[in-house]
């Protein structure tokens, strides 16, 4: 049964439309991410499910209970927020204790919760603290610690990861899905980093313009896109397009290989691939150029591992290719994923 | 030699092209009024006051003879400045206290969204808005011994000049001539006036508090309640000591309602310092007694000031 679930959910605010009818599943214990760029409006999904928004229309269900009317505090979430939220003015252990008092539950109780929480996280030491003496990553596990010490059926992770730096943020990742594992609580995780969701999700919902585009495992929606959004969103950089006359052809730049690497067990489309310019990016080169045979608009981008040791240089032109299986076919007009095509 | 010369013209040219981008010289010039208005009119008056305090001048004897501390013996023993002390602490203390519980619940009614906000955003502006004379002039009229409006109102009511009304059976109040009616008049006018400054500061700073940190309290499971005294207050209370440091010497130093509305009668039962102050020195022409009576409180608000202040800091800090 569905931990969260939410039916037709609707937002707008004013004449804007945030959440045109999103339909969720949430499974037990599952790390669900949401992953969309700025205003797409998984924000305000989330929002809505913790009730801090009104849905204009739809329903959204926790634990089998309709709350679609409740406020937060009738709800059974926990959420982090993008900046923590940590009170400044309140000690690590007034901090965790919060939600606690809020329920007014007795004074023994609440320490020895706060205790225990603060154990799992590895932050007994700061207990007396203020949020001010804190790193990025103990307030992070504060705010963790925080959440999970009200026992909640769901926990609403915001972006929890983009304030901290790209050095923390590697093993702050890895610390928050050990802990999501431990626990097994049910965790919905909202980001626009698609390599936090690829790297954490077991499933993966791709939102766009307030609507889900695809919901699935990451290699379901990296290798099995269903739509042009989500195959030239996911990947850096994204799948290459050609622009044919009944439809669009694609390939991700890592399956665009010089011929002679190509996967020979698979059929192999050739095209003749005219480089204009070469970045080097230490692990990779990304090449820039056109495929001859579709003009001069045909910008593709090739990913060659550094490991792949063929020379290249710009302004010349070489036979590359591309397994048959790993072209995907589009619908030009509504950009839906089709049968493959004859090209 | 003539090189040295050339050097000489164009270095002058330089400093005078670069004059307004010297720190020192602008600096002087912009301060200059600011430090003039201060050296002027607070400094100068302040001094001044306290060598008339320690001095035997009046109007009539304008000559500064050194008494000591003579004045201020003088002024302890009458009655009427004990009284005038009491009055200033009571009138400060309860109009400061309910000033900052009605724009606590104000600052949280207008932060609201509710049809009309601006409409009364702006009345509860207005008392701040219309000079202070104007409108406690008003409110004399209000309160007539004749002619009050409240009177009427409480008559209308039935509370008021019926055998067994609640209030009496005579048909006038007469709130500016009994002893507590007309403290709480006084009260209640300052409170008018002062009022709209302090839920507008209070407002910024509730708005200003990070909307996360009220989403957090939420999802915490808070009340309404608990996220307003445990969350909101904490958050701005460096904001509310200033707000209450500026109330409290604003108070203690004002003269205008007690002056228009009372002028410190029935008797003296609602005379305060600065009234009495402009009476003995000003009326009464002992200028030596009023300067002792004005700067008695001095060294009181002083440490108020400055404990405030320095808490105010402390809290920001963190």
């Amino acid at each position: 049964m569905a931990v969260v679930e939410t039916r037709d959910l609707v937002k707008h605010f004013g004449k804007v439309g945030a959440v045109n009818g999103v339909n969720l599943e949430v499974r037990e214990a599952e790390f669900l991410v949401i992953l969309g760029p700025s205003g797409c409006g998984k924000t305000t999904l989330m929002r809505m499910i913790a009730g801090l928004e009104k849905p204009t229309s739809g329903r959204i269900f926790i634990g089998g209970q309709e709350v679609t009317r409740l406020p937060p505090r009738d709800r059974k979430i926990a959420m982090v927020f993008q900046s923590y939220a940590l009170y400044p003015h309140m000690t690590v252990f007034e901090n965790i204790s919060f939600p606690l008092r809020a329920r007014r539950e007795p004074q023994a109780e609440i320490h020895n919760k706060v205790e225990s929480a603060a154990t799992l996280l590895g932050i007994e030491r700061l207990l007396e603290r203020h949020p001010r003496q804190l790193s990025g990553g103990e307030r992070q596990r504060v705010a963790l610690c925080r959440a999970l010490v009200k026992e909640p059926q769901v926990m609403l992770l915001d972006e929890p990861l983009s304030n901290l730096d790209a050095k923390l943020r590697a093993t702050a990742r890895d610390e928050l899905l050990r802990f999501q594992r431990r626990t097994s609580i049910t965790t919905i995780f909202v980001t626009h980093d698609q390599i936090e969701a690829m790297g954490m999700g077991d499933r993966i919902v791709v939102m766009n313009a307030g609507k889900v585009r695809q919901i699935g495992t990451p290699h379901e929606i990296y290798h099995d896109s269903q739509d042009i959004f989500v195959s030239t969103f996911l990947g850096s950089p994204g799948m290459n397009l050609i622009d044919l006359n009944d439809f669009q052809v694609g390939f991700r730049p890592e399956q665009f290989v010089p011929k002679q690497v190509a996967d020979r067990r698979n059929e192999v489309r050739e095209f003749s691939f005219h480089v204009n310019r070469i970045e080097y990016l230490g692990a990779d080169r990304l090449l820039y150029g056109q495929v001859e045979e579709f003009g001069e608009d045909s910008l593709v981008i090739a990913r060659l591992p550094e490991a792949m040791d063929v020379p290249i240089t710009a302004e010349q032109t070489y036979e590359f290719g591309v397994s048959r299986k790993d072209l995907r076919f589009f619908n030009r007009e509504t950009g839906k994923r089709i049968e493959p095509q004859d090209f | 030699m003539e090189q040295s010369a050339e050097l000489q013209k164009t270095s002058t040219s330089f400093n005078l092209r670069y004059l307004a981008d010297s720190e020192g010289v602008l600096g002087g010039i912009f301060l200059f009024p600011a430090l003039a208005y201060i050296i002027g009119l607070v400094a100068v008056p302040f001094f001044v006051a306290i060598a008339f305090s320690l001095s035997d001048v009046t109007v009539g004897d304008t000559s500064l003879d050194f008494v000591g501390l003579r004045n201020f013996q003088n002024i302890i023993r009458t009655p009427q400045f004990r009284r005038a002390l009491l009055n200033t602490v009571l009138f400060t203390v309860i109009s400061q206290f309910f000033i900052i519980l009605l724009a606590n619940i104000l600052a949280v009614v207008l932060a609201q969204d509710f049809h009309g906000k601006w409409l009364a955003r702006m009345l509860i502006m207005m008392p701040w808005a219309t000079p202070i004379a104007l409108g406690t002039i008003g409110w004399k009229w209000l309160f007539d011994s004749k002619f009050s409006t409240f009177d009427w109102l409480l008559v209308k009511l039935g509370l008021l000049g019926a055998p067994d009304a609640l209030l009496g059976p005579g048909l006038h109040m007469t709130f500016l001539g009994r002893e507590y009616l007309a403290m709480a008049s006084v009260i209640l006018v300052h409170i008018w006036r002062t009022l709209p400054l302090a839920a507008v500061i209070l407002m910024a700073g509730l708005t200003s508090i990070d909307r996360e940190l009220i989403d957090q309290a939420e999802v915490d499971g808070a009340s309404f309640w608990r996220i307003h005294m445990q969350v909101k207050i904490p958050l701005v209370l460096p904001i509310l000591y200033i707000a209450l440091l500026f109330g409290l010497i604003f108070t203690f130093t004002d003269m205008t309602v007690v002056f228009i509305l009372t002028r410190g009668g029935p008797v003296y039962y609602t005379q305060v310092l600065s009234v009495w102050a402009y009476f003995k020195g000003i009326d009464g022409g002992s200028l030596n007694e009023g300067a002792a009576i004005a700067l008695f409180l001095f060294p009181v608000l002083l440490a108020v000031a400055i404990l405030l202040l320095k808490t105010a800091r402390r809290m920001e800090v963190r």
